[in-house]
């Protein structure tokens, strides 16, 4: 298991997990989000080729309501 | 007299033609329904959306997207919330990876209580964001310098406060804006500060390109009426600037004849 921050809260995922592993298990729309890992944006072709290492720090966002 | 034809007037902020000149905030709704509704009777074809961390303890929340497709209505997102230029490029950059989103709404503000913006940071990212690609509207104070000074770098639109973020005050500086106005060569949008539908007419009278509202119409009791009443206003106010407006005179002159009165 390798200790990471997603959105700011603190979990633990499979070694070897992707990006898109991630999204899967949190049941989460690729299409409607943007993903960066350590500050650096990562493209949606790349997010099965992008595997998480421990220590890493990864925001999802997406778009609400604002003005 | 000079024919107006209203179908050959037409709204466009870089290559991205509207057919509403009314822009509306997806902010401060009870709810996405009465988001979606009020965006509906307001006709605006643009909303701005905000970008945020997604929830991922609760998978069953909504999202503004389930609501608002935006395959119809053009998302505009922006930058609220940041008060530097670093995290406004940074929102941006990630606003353009989730869809392809290249037109955006800039906006970083300097003080907490008044929310004005930080022009020296705002004009610093505009010339980043230009040379990246963007097409940025930008949210600036009503100073006629800063604003030419931003289309001068690169901005595909201005878009001054007509007073303070979600104040409801309507436009302060009437002056300010008509001189922003002169001087411009993209469009200006009054954004930020205005009250009541009332507020929207004038700023189209001034000659404004657009208006964008969110609170004035999120806040109002009944949010869907306003949202029309606000799509009405620019419309008239358009068509009253295109009309243009008599002559003010300080003395009372009569409309009707003078001659043939009973005796």
């Amino acid at each position: 298991m390798a200790k990471i921050q997603i959105n700011g809260r603190k979990t633990t995922i499979k070694l070897n997990s992707s990006i898109f592993d991630i999204l899967k298990k949190y049941k989460v729309n690729e299409k409607k989000v943007a993903v960066e890992l350590n500050g650096v944006i990562i493209v949606k072709n790349n997010y099965k080729k992008k595997k998480i290492k421990e220590n890493d720090r990864i925001e999802i966002v997406q778009f609400i309501g604002g003005g | 007299m000079e024919e107006v034809n209203l179908k050959k007037d037409i709204f466009k902020i870089d290559n991205t033609i509207l057919k509403s000149r009314l822009i509306v905030g997806t902010g401060k709704y009870k709810s996405f329904n009465e988001t979606a509704n009020a965006v509906k009777a307001s006709g605006a074809d643009m909303v701005t959306v905000a970008v945020r961390r997604v929830n991922i303890i609760d998978k069953k929340k909504p999202l503004l997207m389930d609501y608002l497709n935006p395959k119809k209505i053009k998302y505009l997102p922006n930058t609220a919330g940041c008060f530097n230029s670093n995290d406004a490029l940074r929102t941006l950059r990630l606003a353009r990876e989730i869809g392809g989103w290249k037109m955006v709404k800039l906006e970083i503000l300097g003080d907490k209580k008044t929310l004005y913006p930080d022009m020296i940071e705002t004009i610093k990212s505009t010339k980043t964001l230009v040379k990246e690609g963007f097409k940025v509207l930008v949210y600036c104070t009503d100073d006629p310098l800063h604003a030419k000074k931003l289309e001068d770098i690169g901005a595909s639109a201005i878009m001054p406060l007509a007073a303070p973020i979600g104040s409801g005050l309507g436009i302060y500086n009437k002056l300010n804006i008509s001189l922003i106005i002169k001087n411009s060569k993209v469009p200006v949008i009054i954004d930020a500060g205005l009250g009541t539908a009332s507020d929207a007419s004038i700023a189209m009278e001034l000659g404004c390109q657009g208006v964008l509202v969110n609170s004035a119409i999120a806040l109002a009791k009944n949010p869907i009426l306003m949202a029309e009443a606000f799509k009405n206003a620019v419309i008239s106010g358009r068509q009253s600037y295109l009309s243009g407006r008599m002559k003010i005179n300080t003395y009372g002159i009569a409309s009707s004849p003078k001659t043939g009165l009973i005796s």
